[in-house]
């Protein structure tokens, strides 16, 4: 997993609440057998005027000229700000792979359902939860001035705005520690890799015939 | 100091390490891979930069979605007509042959169904624990190994560390003493245990069959029966070690040889549970008291005996096993009180990883010898489990025997079990079918499923409906 600790991108504002999973990918993406390259879905429905299939070359299809992505503005944004209970519905963890492939590293917003919270910090997106009124000021912020920057510290807690105020941010003490050193569930058994070696030696001693390559 | 079950001992031999929250880091021997549920894994490999951490410790073979028809097989990966298919099928290839990974390929003779395929090769021994990313790899526990079904994440984990974050089971065992009858099988034991235990029966623990009838089981009865301590709720199923096993494992590709074969049999003999072994719970059965299987409902605990008869409403013991019997009932187009072989069949199913080994197809073949699959079947199919098995069943003249009689002689994969290729039932119609999972829809949109053993599959096949081959 990428680690992430200082991060700053532009930002681009989702303004609806409850954007749930099937929104942020559909359906009929999930017989990919990839969890990478879903970034051309990610909001599928409300990204372009047609529907969207599955290994359908996406280049050429009509966008929707109001959906927030396709804005020039917010091109290449890396911060999302989102609504109230962001990330609701299926547990499919497609849906950080999605925000994850199309570029996002954080996502800002007052409330996130929680697997998909859970799913963000396996895919090294960090989800962000700020008070309402916060949320509500950056939102403001951002439509008001084009080319919008947040630096996003996680060691620090801290996000930093153009105008040079800070806002601090809680995060679990050992999600920080496996974000920050870019620590999955396998990263944290590799931390352990030495043990894994040592246990190999043994068992090769004792047990040889389960390290032969096979016919 | 009471004495250890055989799982506590395999368990205590793949410690790498306990965690302080009661979880432990336990090695793993060998992952099998098949297409379905390894590509995210593979692709989070790549996304994260990560290599296999033992190559040698990975077995690929593509099951699910081969076709088991031998024309679409002649064009390999780019012959399988199904679009979704043929991209999970090429995934994997591209995937074994991308990290180095042995691969049993659609062009492999000793291409099969995963399950069978491991035992077959030596690549799952005594000993090991092994994994794949599918429920019924408990099956490899048949050899007195610790096999279990995992997540795809899970198979990353495991392809990234050769480890899994684990939580100790509880012990069951499943004593099973006295003298099986005449035809019944190990498919038969277990359909009559989970009939016992239900579906949950085993939920939170490792299941040791035990007791004189298994000591006395082939390892083709002993592999059915582990394969389904998932449908008794078991994430594991296992036998002890004994000579049955060692003459089995003995000369298989991958197993040990010469010197080593010694050290191993010196070291697997320890592979059983200690007399004095205390187990969670015990159950009991009386191997004389178990007849031919038949499951009647959609779950595989909806069982009866061939010459039982569909259960009444009254015979349920709750409010929530009334409203399951009613349902099944109505799905199953089946009324209180039919008797069992006044079932019609439409079709025949042979094979699964259950019961798709030369014995299944041995016992099956016996019954069908000299006579001919009834006019009102429309379809009856074997399915080997492997390019070996179904080799071997030629060279023992069984596929004459099959065809001559009537039925469809295929090539090796998962087939009609989980119709993810192109063998389904179709709505409404009834099948006699070897495989493990009787759920609605499992073998085609509103199929019927009824689980049995091979020989009462090929008596069903041509008597048209159920039959008690012990008679027959
Ligand atoms: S034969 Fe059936 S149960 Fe066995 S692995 Fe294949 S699909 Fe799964």
């Amino acid at each position: 997993m990428r680690a992430f600790t200082v991060h700053t991108g532009v930002v681009a504002p989702m303004d609806r609440p409850n954007i749930d999973t099937d929104m942020i990918i559909p359906k009929q993406f999930l017989k990919s057998i990839k969890r990478s390259g879903f970034g051309p879905n990610l909001f599928d429905e409300l990204r372009y005027l047609d529907e969207g299939k599955p290994d359908a070359d996406n280049s050429g299809r009509p966008l929707n000229p109001d959906f927030v992505l396709n804005q020039p503005r917010y091109a290449g944004a890396s911060v999302l700000l989102a609504r109230e209970n962001f990330g609701c519905g299926s547990s499919r963890e497609h849906a950080p792979w999605a925000l994850e492939d199309f570029g996002f590293r954080a996502v800002i917003a007052p409330s996130f359902a929680d697997i998909f919270f859970n799913n963000c910090f396996k895919n090294g997106l960090l989800p962000i939860i700020l008070p309402e009124s916060v949320v509500d000021g950056l939102f403001k912020a951002v439509e008001s001035s084009e080319g919008y920057q947040l630096t996003v510290d996680l060691d620090k807690q801290v996000i930093l705005t153009p105008d040079g105020q800070d806002i601090a941010f809680d995060v679990d003490p050992f999600r920080k520690h496996c974000l920050l050193n870019g620590l999955d569930d396998i990263g944290l058994t590799l931390q352990d890799a030495d043990d894994i070696r040592a246990y190999e030696e043994k068992r090769q001693q004792s047990a040889p015939w389960l390290f032969n390559a096979g016919a | 100091m009471a004495g250890k079950t055989l799982y506590d001992k395999l368990w205590e031999q793949h410690v790498v390490k306990e965690r302080d929250d009661g979880t432990a880091l336990i090695y793993i021997d060998r992952q099998l891979l098949h297409e379905v549920t390894s590509p995210q894994a593979f692709e989070g490999l790549r996304i994260a930069g990560r290599q296999p951490w033992r190559l040698t410790a990975n077995l690929a073979t593509p099951d699910h979605n081969v076709s088991t028809d031998a024309s679409e097989r002649a064009g390999g990966i780019d012959g399988i007509q199904d679009p979704v298919s043929r991209i999970q099928v090429k995934t994997l290839d591209d995937n074994c042959n991308a990290f180095g990974i042995t691969q049993f390929d659609m062009k492999d003779k000793r291409q099969g169904i995963v399950h069978v395929v491991g035992p077959e090769q030596g690549a799952t021994l005594p000993g090991m624990t092994i994994v794949c990313g599918d429920s019924h790899t408990a099956t490899h526990g048949a050899v007195a190994a610790l096999a279990h079904g995992i997540g795809t994440s899970e198979v990353e984990h495991v392809l990234a560390t050769q480890c899994l974050i684990q939580r100790k089971m509880k012990n069951l065992l499943i004593k099973v003493d006295g003298e099986l009858g005449p035809a019944i099988t190990g498919k038969d034991v277990v359909l009559h245990v989970t009939g016992v235990i239900g579906t949950a029966g085993g939920t939170g623990y490792a299941m040791e069959f035990g007791g004189s009838a298994i000591r006395s089981m082939s390892m083709e009865g002993r592999m059915s029966m582990c394969n389904m301590a998932i449908e008794a709720g078991a994430r594991v199923g296992m036998v002890a070690f004994d000579d049955i096993t060692a003459e089995y494992v003995k000369g298989r590709p991958f197993a040990p040889k010469d010197d080593q074969w010694d050290m191993a049999v010196a070291a697997w003999k320890e592979l059983v549970s200690d007399e004095d072994a205390v187990f969670d719970k015990v159950v009991e059965i009386k191997a004389e008291e178990i007849k031919p299987q038949v499951t009647w409902g959609t779950s595989p605990e909806m069982v009866t005996t061939i010459d039982g008869t569909v259960p009444a409403l009254e015979d349920a013991k709750d409010d929530v096993e009334r409203s399951a019997f009613t349902r099944a009932y109505e799905y199953m187009g089946l009324t209180a009180g039919q008797k069992i072989t006044d079932i019609q069949l439409d079709r025949v199913f042979i094979g699964s990883c259950t019961n798709s080994r030369i014995e299944d197809l041995r016992q099956a073949a016996e019954v069908a010898k000299g006579r001919k699959v009834a006019g009102t079947i429309k379809q009856a199919m074997v399915v080997p489990g492997s390019g070996l098995v179904k080799e071997q069943a030629e060279s023992e003249g069984l596929d004459k025997i099959f065809l001559e009689a009537g039925f469809e002689w295929r090539e090796p994969g998962c087939s009609m079990c989980l119709a993810m290729n192109a063998d389904k039932l179709g709505a409404g119609e009834h099948c006699a079918s070897t495989s493990n999972r009787n759920f609605e829809g499992r073998q085609g949109y509103g199929g019927r499923t009824h689980l049995v053993s091979p020989a009462m599959a090929a008596a069903a096949a041509i008597a048209g409906h159920f039959v008690d081959v012990r008679e027959f």
